[in-house]
């Protein structure tokens, strides 16, 4: 909601209330300031000036140098090259040191030599235009023969020597202006023709004594550049623009412009929250605002006058639906005079951030933001059969809205129809078909309650939400629609644009009852912490339109979000002032609060996983289904299945995740297109299982991901055991497992710890990594967090170092390839009787002197007891037992 | 004798001090010192002498030995030590070369932020809690005083699994305080971070996927001067002793007063500044008295208990903390991003 200051001063006068202070009160009440401007901020020393005099510049064929009276004790030389200007205007003169809209500053200076001590201003450079801002201030150009510039050099239309009486073409000669004398709207002029002078009328308004221009005998007028169908390149100082001519009144050189033109105001944008669109109109902001300075609220009974007749005559009302259209109020206005609107009501509207139209669009703005009731105008001649019916939209029904575009409707669409057709879609925009133009002549003014469900939707599914469409989805208050309408014509009488008919229409389809709620003092302090005093709650709500018998209080019929004992505490509580409330911590029963097991052991995952040189990363929880394909996901997988989300931003982010795969290797992916020579990445994020009744298992799973510096499947490996280890995680075993397509075949295992199946690892198989963009060996693990979880050990029970030295015995034994470490090394441990302490590969060696097919592994034995210092021979019989064991079990010979 | 003795010390002492390594110093012990050593061979010649030169002589010859031995240890000393500076001397390195660092993996940025809030209200006897993103469509806006009809239910704005739009992913925290109330004994004090999802194309700060913080009190006799202290406390130990708060009046459906925090730019101290891009406060979070339909809703009599709500954006905080420009960044990953925090 944008606010003019200027015109909040006509409700509750705040004249001497700060910017800043006007921001932080009505902030702190309830309505957000978002910003404060200053409208005059950039328009310094801008005055209105009285040109005196002028000459033509002695040095340039199309200057000008004029006297000005700026107010000041002497004239002031402007050097202009606007040739609409004549001595007695009223001009913006931007003097020595002026800023200008955009931040233009400007100074003094030479124009060919000649001093100018500043600047007039057109319309452009105030940040203004002719069509919206000052019609009056358009302007029409003459086309002037002494401008003449042809456009081939040596085919010239005008002869350059061309002097009165010297024809054009046609009944058009040349003529020189001997006199010129106007009000800047109309000028009287004389044109010699070379025979005799004629007075001419003329609109033109860049017309001055010695111009020579094009005199169009039989029609006794002087030429536009359109008469002669001429281009502008031909005439290039005779243009549709010039130094802004004002035409206010009772004002007098010297004048700050910021008043004249209505920039000596602040506008203020507040951020009103959806359950209060009262405080989307000017009334509903001064309402708050008296509240919040404890200062009267001026309000103001619209009064029209009317010229007889009868509205009941002239038109039929009836609605279809009350739900929803709860109430339609309607007046008439006759002989209707579109015009401008008067500079006011445009400034206002401009600072309300709305662009003037016309004198009936206007008032219906100007209505719709001073009471917050959306209004709407039908040239009541294109309104067929004098029926107005609101009803849903008929199927296959289309209706060209104001902006041009047809629009089909459907069912459940609201419109306001004639007999025939839709006229306008209710709360969202009229249509074309009964749009007020320059003839209409009979004007009904529409100010109506609608569903603000209703008008959202249908706004939203023709996309066109409107200023109307945004302020009926919240709800608007039914009592409203008759003073808005009686505002209006009373406008309408004020700017004299037409004459209203006697009577109003007021169907009211469903009414409303208002809303009691109870004055409960206690309550309210008891939510707030305060004790308040009930004097101080009855004059807040007072002050807020609220009626108060005995102890009920009677809701006024705007403030639909009041319902309830805890929104008369949140009134209160506004005005008494959030900040004044007590800060106090909270008394009464402890919690015991805290991490449970599970969080704190997935802090301790991820600490244990950093201290590993992992990164954390975040990844989106939907995916795009393409992704399964991505990563070679079998197509009978159950994973495929994957709640999918109706309403999707886009097919990459429609389907819930049901592996975290994808996640990881998009990030690693990214990583690796960023060129980054190596990324270590982890995540404990969830998956989306789909449940029966709909909803889904979410439990969360531990990826990690790995590419670059050198990282291999045991170094990755080695990263997964010792995390575990560091969770004292138990027992772990590792198998290889060659179906899960998304892995190397080769280089993928799952975990065990006991018999519990934590996940799986492994290189990532190249054909995904070419999916991927990347073609260098990626490794990831899936890990479930509750496995992890419910494996983790407990703490760790001291064991006694040892106080006897232990034996080493390396070993190697020959044994098949296919026979793996882990079974050897269990085997090993098998063999042992008692003795061996420690097992350690150190060397796998294939070639001379080993059989083709067969491999030497080579470990490190650690072997040792507790109570004593072992012999060779202990030692040597322990060792017997473990290589007759690898021999018998698994081939194995020592070598 | 006597010469030969003198010309053993001189020639020896001579030769000690130009011995440059401790090798060389050996071979003068030897030498001089050894079993066929010059001093030994001289004493050897004792028989020879008379009885009165014997004393004399042997008695010269002893300390001729000990200067010799002793004059061997200082060198040796100083040889030693000269060795080993030489050593340190060679074994000097150019400190300004990096060292071999261990990579130290980096907590993302958020949930660095997000961990520091949990410990603030693990002190003040919170507990953590999380539950289900894909969610019902009561628990995410009926019970939490969300109407049918209301703005935050559309298509366009909401994620839907089912036609009907009873199963979305939730929009917000706030279903967790429904679960909260509805599963656990009173009183309540909860934290409930997690992942929130609304129908926003990807920018500078929008993404479909955010995450908020909900913080929800309930007890006999809590009031708004509660929540404000508690907020207020918690502001401190976020943003440092001092940090100057301020409540504003606001909407939320299911809180009622309702109100949003603001904290005093602590570059500007409230003056306006860019970073609170001229306002001189920076909005923290969301908050007010726990709405009495939802309590009641979820079977809590609010004539008898009463509680507050807070809620907010967690990006935005990370954001705001290590003053970063652009929220894609938080889930784009990229290790050049990640390791500076």
């Amino acid at each position: 909601m944008i606010l003019s200051r200027k015109w909040l001063n006509d409700y509750v006068d705040l004249h001497d209330i700060s910017d800043k202070e006007f921001n932080d009160a009505m902030t702190l009440s309830g309505s957000k300031v978002e910003t404060i401007e200053r409208r005059d901020a950039e328009l310094k020393n801008v005055v209105v000036g009285r040109v005196l005099s002028m000459e033509r510049h002695p040095d340039s064929d199309h200057m000008w140098v004029c006297q000005l009276d700026v107010g000041q004790a002497e004239p002031v030389q402007i050097v202009t090259g606007a040739w609409n200007v004549h001595v007695g205007d009223l001009v913006p003169a931007a003097l020595h040191k002026s800023v200008l809209p955009g931040g233009v500053k400007i100074e003094k200076g030479k124009l060919r030599g000649v001093l100018s001590n500043g600047m007039m201003c057109g319309l452009s450079e105030l940040g203004l235009n002719a069509e919206h801002d000052y019609p009056y201030a358009a302007i029409t150009a003459a086309a002037l023969l002494n401008d003449y510039k042809p456009l081939d050099k040596d085919k010239p239309s005008i002869p350059a020597d061309i002097k009165p009486g010297d024809k054009v073409f046609g009944p058009v000669v040349c003529g020189r202006v001997t006199g010129v004398e106007g009000d800047g709207f109309s000028y009287d002029v004389q044109v010699y023709d070379g025979e005799n002078t004629h007075a001419v009328k003329s609109g033109c308004q860049n017309l001055h004594e010695g111009d020579l221009v094009a005199y169009h005998t039989k029609a006794q007028s002087i030429c536009t550049l359109d008469d002669l169908h001429a281009q502008q390149a031909e005439f290039p100082h005779c243009i549709p623009d010039g130094i802004f001519i004002l035409h206010e009144d009772g004002i007098k050189p010297g004048d700050d412009l910021a008043g004249v033109i209505g920039y000596d105001d602040s506008i203020v944008e507040f951020e009103i929250t959806p359950n209060r669109p009262d405080c989307l109109s000017v009334i509903g902001l001064a309402r708050e605002a008296s509240a919040t300075f404890k200062r009267p609220l001026n309000l103001h009974t619209p009064e029209v006058k009317g010229c007889g007749g009868s509205i009941a005559d002239l038109v039929d009302i009836e609605i279809e639906d009350g739900d929803l259209c709860p109430r339609y109020t309607a007046r008439m206005v006759k002989n209707v005079r579109i015009a401008p609107s008067p500079a006011w009501m445009r400034e206002r509207l401009r600072n309300s951030g709305v662009r003037p139209i016309n004198n009936i669009v206007d008032i219906t703005n100007y209505v719709m933001l001073e009471y917050g009731q959306p209004m709407h105008a039908f040239d009541f001649s294109c309104v067929e059969g004098g029926r107005i019916i609101v009803r849903t939209a008929r199927e296959g029904e289309v209706i060209q809205t104001l902006d041009g575009n047809d629009r089909r409707l459907t069912p459940s669409m609201l419109c306001i129809c004639d007999e025939r057709k839709p006229v306008c879609v209710a709360g969202v925009m009229g249509g074309a078909n009964s749009e007020i133009v320059g003839d209409t002549a009979m004007v009904l003014f529409e100010s109506a309650n609608f569903n603000g469900v209703s008008v959202r939707r249908t706004a939203m599914s023709l996309g066109m939400r409107t200023d109307a469409s945004s302020r009926y989805e919240k709800g608007l208050d039914m009592m409203n629609t008759l003073r808005a309408v009686e505002r209006a014509c009373e406008l309408v009488e004020e700017l004299g644009c037409g004459e209203v008919v006697d009577g109003v229409m007021d169907v009211i389809a469903k009414d409303k009852k208002p809303t009691v709620v109870k004055l409960e003092p206690e309550k309210i302090n008891r939510l707030l912490g305060t004790e308040l005093d009930e004097s101080l709650m009855r004059e807040i709500l007072l002050s807020l339109g609220f009626t108060l018998d005995g102890d009920s209080i009677i809701v006024p019929s705007w403030r639909g979000d009041v319902e309830h004992y805890s929104d008369i505490a949140e009134e209160v509580a506004r005005f008494y002032g959030y900040n004044r409330i007590p800060n106090t911590l909270m008394r009464g029963e402890t919690t015991r609060g805290g991490f449970t097991e599970a969080q704190e052991f997935e802090r301790s995952v991820g600490s244990t996983v950093r201290a590993l040189g992992y990164d954390e990363i975040i990844t989106y929880s939907f995916i795009s289904p393409t992704y399964y394909d991505k990563i070679r996901m079998p197509e009978d997988s159950p994973l495929r299945s994957s709640l999918r989300i109706l309403n999707p931003l886009g097919e990459d982010t429609s389907i819930m995740r049901t592996t975290i795969l994808p996640s990881m290797l998009e990030i690693i992916s990214r990583n690796y297109s960023f060129r980054n020579k190596s990324a270590r990445l982890y995540e404990l994020g969830k998956i989306y299982l789909p449940r029966e009744d709909g909803l889904a298992d979410e439990p969360k799973l531990l990826s990690m991901g790995a590419y670059g510096d050198g990282i291999d499947f045991f170094g990755f490996k080695g990263s997964i055991e010792a995390m575990l280890r560091e969770l004292r995680i138990a027992d772990v075993t590792f198998i290889a497992c060659r179906d899960n397509a998304s892995y190397h075949p080769g280089r993928c295992a799952k975990v065990y710890a006991g018999e519990r199946e934590l996940g799986v690892f492994g290189q990532i198989h190249p054909a995904v990594a070419a999916n991927y963009g990347v073609d260098t060996e990626i490794y990831t693990a899936e890990l479930a967090f509750d496995a992890l979880c419910a494996s983790r050990g407990g703490v760790p029970v001291y064991q006694p170092l040892p106080k006897f030295p232990a034996v080493t015995r390396d070993i190697a034994v020959v044994c098949e390839e296919k026979v793996t470490v882990g079974e050897l090394e269990e085997c090993i441990r098998r063999g042992a009787k008692g003795l061996l302490k420690n097992v350690t590969l150190f060397d796998i060696y294939r070639g001379p002197g080993i059989a083709p097919g067969r491999k030497s592994v080579a470990f490190s034995l650690v072997l040792r007891a507790d109570d004593r210092s072992l012999t060779g021979e202990e030692a040597d019989a322990d060792m017997k037992s473990i290589l007759s064991l690898l021999e018998s079990e698994l081939d194995a010979h020592l070598r | 004798m006597k010469q030969q003795l003198e010309a053993i010390r001189r020639n020896a002492l001579d030769a000690i001090s130009g011995a440059e390594t401790s090798g060389e110093l050996d071979a003068l012990r030897v030498r001089y010192l050894g079993k066929k050593g010059e001093l030994t061979a001289v004493l050897k010649q004792m028989g020879k002498l008379s009885a009165e030169e014997r004393p004399v002589i042997g008695q010269l010859a002893n300390e001729v030995r000990s200067i010799l031995e002793a004059s061997i240890e200082e060198r040796g000393k100083l040889l030693k030590e000269k060795a080993m500076e030489q050593k340190l001397l060679a074994e000097t390195v150019d400190v300004t070369i990096p060292g071999t660092q261990p990579k130290i993996g980096k907590k993302h940025p958020m949930y660095q932020v997000l961990d520091e809030i949990k410990d603030i209200f693990i002190g003040m006897g919170f507990e953590i809690l999380e539950d289900r993103e894909v969610e019902l469509a009561e628990y995410n806006f009926t019970k939490l005083n969300v109407e049918e009809g209301h703005p935050a239910r559309e298509w366009s704005d909401t994620f839907y699994f089912t036609e009907d739009s009873s199963i979305l992913l939730r929009t917000q925290t706030s279903p967790m305080q429904i679960h909260a109330m509805e599963t656990k004994s009173l009183p309540i004090r909860i934290l409930a971070p997690g992942r929130v999802y609304r129908k926003d194309e990807v920018d500078a700060t929008h993404s479909p996927m955010f995450h908020q913080i909900e913080g929800m009190a309930i007890d006999k006799n809590i009031t708004m001067a509660d929540l404000k202290g508690t907020l207020n406390e918690v502001v401190q130990q976020l943003y440092g002793k001092g940090t100057v708060t301020r409540f504003r009046p606001h909407h939320f459906p299911f809180t009622e007063p309702s109100c949003e925090m603001d904290i005093q730019c602590h570059k500007c101290r409230g003056a306006g500044c860019p970073t609170c891009k001229g306002e001189g406060w920076i909005e923290v979070l969301g908050a007010g008295m726990i709405h009495p339909k939802v309590l009641e809703g979820c079977g809590i009599d609010p004539t008898v208990y009463s509680g507050w709500a807070f809620g907010m954006g967690l990006e935005r905080m990370a954001l705001g903390h290590f003053k970063i420009s652009d929220l894609r960044l938080i889930f784009e990953n990229d290790v050049r991003f990640l390791e500076q925090f």
